[in-house]
C-alpha cells in the first residue's frame, strides 16, 4: 500500500477528490487513491458505495468539485471535455457488466472499435494490422475460431460476449484497464477462467488493471484489494 | 466517415422501421414532385393551347372573353367582324395568313365552327404540333363536317356519319337547322385542346343553313331555301365572330395590333395569344398552388414520421451511445450520429420518391395521353425539383438536430454507466 514516489507515474493517481451531484451531498471524497502501472487491483464497491461515480471521474466524463485525476501522468481535470474524451479513448479500456457490445456489429468491428475514434490506439498495434490484432486479442481470450468474427454479437453467449468486450478493451495496449462487474453475469467457473485470461493479457500488454467488484471472493488472484467503502469518506 | 458506416450499420440493424419511414418520406415526396410535374405539365398544355398564331382579332370586348371565346370555346362574342374588315386585313402585305372562325351554333352541346381549310393548315398548338386527321380529311362540301377527337369519341360518330346542327349553344335546342344535315368527313387525332370537342365545318356552311333565318327564327315554311337551293347562293358571309392572323415576320406583330385596335371604320380589338394566356393562367394556377401546398403538408407529415421513429429508438439505444462514449467516441460523434441517420432516411426517401414518381409518371404516361389527351412529358430534373429536394433533405438534418441534441444531453448525463 506504498504511494508511488514523484518522480514515478502512477497508472492512476487520485488526490483529495471531490463530487457531488448537483444539489446533493458529496458521494465521493477521497484522500487519495492510486495505482501502479501494470498494478491489478481489486477494487470491492457494493452499488450505492459511489463506484459509478468514482468510474465516471476516472474515465473523464464527470470533473470534480475538487481535487485532481493524474493518469499516466497527465492531469485529466485540467483537460477540457474533448481532450478528456480522446485520452479516454487513448489510453484506457472499459470493460462493463453486461451489453457490452454494439449488437448491429460483427464480432471483430466490436473489438476495433476503440481504433476507429482513437487515431493513437490505433497506431499503437504492431504491423498496423487491426484485424490481426483483433484476432490475436480474441484467440489470447479463448476466442480463436475463426468462425466468430464475423457474427452478430447477438447469437454470443453472455461469457462470449464478455471476452469480446475484453479483447476490445485490451485492443491497442491502453496503460488502464477498468472492469465494473465484468463477471457478475457469468457462472463460477466462467468467473476464474475468464478472470485468468484478462490478467493474463493485461501482463502482456503491461495494462493495469482496476477490476471493481461485490465479490469478495475473486480479491486474493488480485496484486492489491480496496474497499470502496474504506477510501471513500463521503 | 467511421461514424456514417455506424449510421448505416445502426439503420440496417432497424431496418423494419427505417424502411418504413423511408416508404413515408418517399411517397410524400413522390406527391410533391409528382403534382409539381402536373402542375408544369398543366401550364404548359394551357400555354400551348395555341401557337403559331401571332394575333386574334375580334369585335372589341376584352382580351379574355376574346381568349376564351376563341380559343377556348367558352363563353360568347358579343359583337362580329364585318366582311370587309375581315378582308381588308386579311390582304395587309404583312399579313401572311388569316383563319377566320365563326361561332355560334352547336351540336349536341359541342361547339360549332366555321372556318376555312387555312385552319388545318395554320393553326398549331403544344409547339409545333399540327392538327392531324385520325380518319378521313378536311371539308370540301358545303355541307362537310369535320370532328374533333371527343366528339367522335362521345357520339361515337366516323366518317359518314349525319349530324344536324343546332341553332344556338345550349345543350338542348329545340331550334335545330335539320333541313340542312351535315355528312363527317374527317376525324382529328387527339390534341389535349378544346379542338378534340369542336365540330368543324366551312364558313359558306354557317351561311347557308342560315339564310332563311331571320331574327333567330327560320322563315315559315314557304319561304325556306332548302339545302340544294342553297348551294346556287352567294354564301359569302356579311360577318364572323373572329379570325387568326400569322404574320409575314413576328416583328410586325406590335405595329399591326396597334393598326387593328385603332382600326377606324369599326371597333376591333387584337390581342396576342400568350400574352393574354398568361393572364389567364395567372387566374386559374391559383388551384395547382393549392395542391402544392397540400404536398407540402403531406412532405412535412412524412418527415414528422421520420422524427418520431428516430426519437422513440432513443431510449433503446442510450446503452449504444454509452459504449461508443467508452471507446473514445465525443459528444459530437453521437450528435454527427443521430444527424446522419437523419440524413440518410431522408435521401434515401427523396431518392425512392424521385424514382416512384418518374415510374408513375413512365407507367401512366400512354394512358393520361390517349385519354385525356394531357402530354406528361417527365423531363428531367428541372433546377426547381432539384431546390424542393434538397430543401427537403435539409429540413430533415434540421429535424434530426432535435434527438442529436436530446442524444447528445443523454450521453452527457449519462457518462459510461448507464443501466439497461
Amino acid at each position: 500500500m506504498s504511494s508511488p514516489s514523484p518522480s514515478y507515474s502512477a497508472a492512476i493517481d487520485a488526490t483529495d477528490l471531490l463530487y457531488a451531484w448537483p444539489g446533493k451531498s458529496p458521494v465521493i471524497d477521497i484522500a487519495h487513491f492510486s495505482v501502479a502501472r501494470g498494478e491489478r487491483v481489486f477494487l470491492r464497491g457494493p452499488s450505492g458505495s459511489g463506484k459509478s461515480t468514482l468510474l465516471g471521474l476516472l474515465g473523464g466524463v464527470l470533473n470534480p468539485a475538487r481535487g485532481r485525476v493524474c493518469l499516466l501522468g497527465t492531469d485529466i481535470t485540467a483537460l477540457s471535455a474533448g481532450e478528456r474524451d480522446r485520452f479516454r479513448g487513448e489510453h484506457l479500456g472499459f470493460i462493463f457488466q453486461m451489453f457490452n457490445l454494439i449488437p448491429y456489429l460483427s464480432v471483430l468491428e466490436n473489438v476495433l472499435l476503440p481504433a476507429q475514434f482513437s487515431p493513437a490506439r490505433a497506431s499503437r498495434i504492431p504491423g498496423g494490422d487491426l484485424a490481426a490484432e483483433g484476432r490475436r486479442l480474441l484467440a489470447a481470450l479463448g476466442l480463436g475460431s475463426t468462425d466468430f468474427l464475423d457474427r452478430p454479437v447477438t447469437e454470443l453467449s453472455i461469457g462470449q460476449q464478455q471476452r469480446v468486450a475484453a479483447a476490445r478493451a485490451l485492443l491497442g495496449r491502453p496503460g488502464i484497464i477498468v472492469a465494473d462487474e465484468p463477471t457478475s453475469s457469468l457462472d463460477y467457473d466462467s468467473r476464474e477462467d475468464f478472470l485468468r485470461l484478462l490478467m493474463n493479457e493485461c501482463k502482456t500488454q503491461e495494462s493495469a488493471l482496476l477490476f471493481v467488484s461485490h465479490d469478495t471472493s475473486l480479491g486474493p488472484l488480485f496484486d492489491r484489494n480496496l474497499s470502496l467503502r474504506e477510501i471513500n469518506r463521503a | 466517415m467511421k461514424t456514417l458506416h455506424l449510421a448505416l450499420r445502426s439503420l440496417r440493424n432497424r431496418r423494419a422501421t427505417a424502411l418504413l419511414t423511408i416508404c413515408a418520406i418517399a411517397i410524400s415526396v413522390a406527391l410533391l414532385l409528382g403534382v409539381e410535374k402536373m402542375r408544369s405539365a398543366a401550364r404548359d398544355g394551357f400555354a400551348n393551347t395555341v401557337s403559331g398564331v401571332d394575333l386574334i382579332v375580334g369585335a372589341r370586348s376584352g382580351q379574355l372573353n376574346l381568349l376564351l371565346y376563341s380559343v377556348f370555346r367558352v363563353g360568347d362574342a358579343t359583337a362580329n367582324v364585318s366582311w370587309e374588315s375581315y378582308q381588308k386585313i386579311a390582304r395587309h402585305p404583312d399579313v401572311a395568313w388569316t383563319i377566320p372562325i365563326s361561332l355560334g351554333d352547336s351540336h349536341r352541346g359541342f361547339r360549332v365552327m366555321g372556318t376555312n381549310g387555312d385552319y388545318f393548315k395554320h393553326y398549331r398548338f403544344a409547339g409545333d404540333r399540327e392538327i392531324k386527321f385520325a380518319s378521313g380529311k378536311p371539308f370540301e362540301d358545303l355541307y362537310d363536317a369535320v370532328v374533333g377527337a371527343e366528339v367522335a369519341k362521345q357520339l361515337g360518330y366516323s366518317v359518314g356519319s349525319k349530324i344536324v346542327i343546332a341553332h344556338g349553344l345550349g345543350n338542348v335546342s329545340f331550334a335545330k337547322h335539320d333541313d340542312k344535315p351535315f355528312t363527317v368527313v374527317g376525324v382529328l387525332e387527339r390534341t389535349g385542346t378544346p379542338i378534340d370537342r369542336t365540330v368543324h365545318v366551312g364558313l359558306q356552311a354557317i351561311t347557308a343553313i342560315h339564310v332563311d333565318w331571320q331574327s333567330g327564327m327560320q322563315a315559315p315554311p314557304g319561304s325556306q331555301i332548302d339545302a340544294d337551293d342553297a348551294r346556287a347562293l352567294d354564301l359569302t358571309p356579311t360577318s364572323i365572330t373572329a379570325f387568326m392572323v400569322g404574320m409575314e415576320s413576328k416583328v410586325m406583330t406590335f405595329t399591326m395590333q396597334r393598326a387593328i385596335n385603332e382600326y377606324r371604320q369599326e371597333p376591333l380589338l387584337a390581342i396576342i395569344p400568350g400574352v393574354a394566356l398568361s393572364q389567364l393562367w395567372n387566374l386559374v394556377g391559383i388551384a395547382d398552388t393549392a395542391l402544392m401546398i397540400v404536398a407540402a403538408f403531406v412532405v412535412l407529415a412524412g418527415l414528422l414520421g421520420m422524427l418520431t421513429a428516430i426519437l422513440t429508438s432513443l431510449n433503446e439505444r442510450r446503452r449504444e451511445m454509452a459504449i461508443l462514449r467508452s471507446v473514445g467516441a465525443r459528444p459530437r460523434h453521437v450528435f454527427t450520429l443521430l444527424i446522419a441517420e437523419a440524413g440518410m432516411l431522408a435521401t434515401a426517401g427523396v431518392a425512392s420518391g424521385v424514382a416512384v414518381c418518374y415510374g408513375l409518371i413512365f407507367a401512366a404516361r400512354p394512358l393520361l395521353e390517349k385519354r385525356f389527351g394531357i402530354f406528361l412529358d417527365p423531363g428531367g430534373l428541372t433546377g426547381y425539383d432539384l431546390a424542393i429536394l434538397g430543401a427537403i433533405i435539409g429540413a430533415a438534418l434540421l429535424m434530426g438536430a432535435l434527438p442529436a441534441w436530446r442524444a447528445y444531453r443523454n450521453t452527457l448525463s449519462d457518462g459510461l454507466t448507464i443501466r439497461v
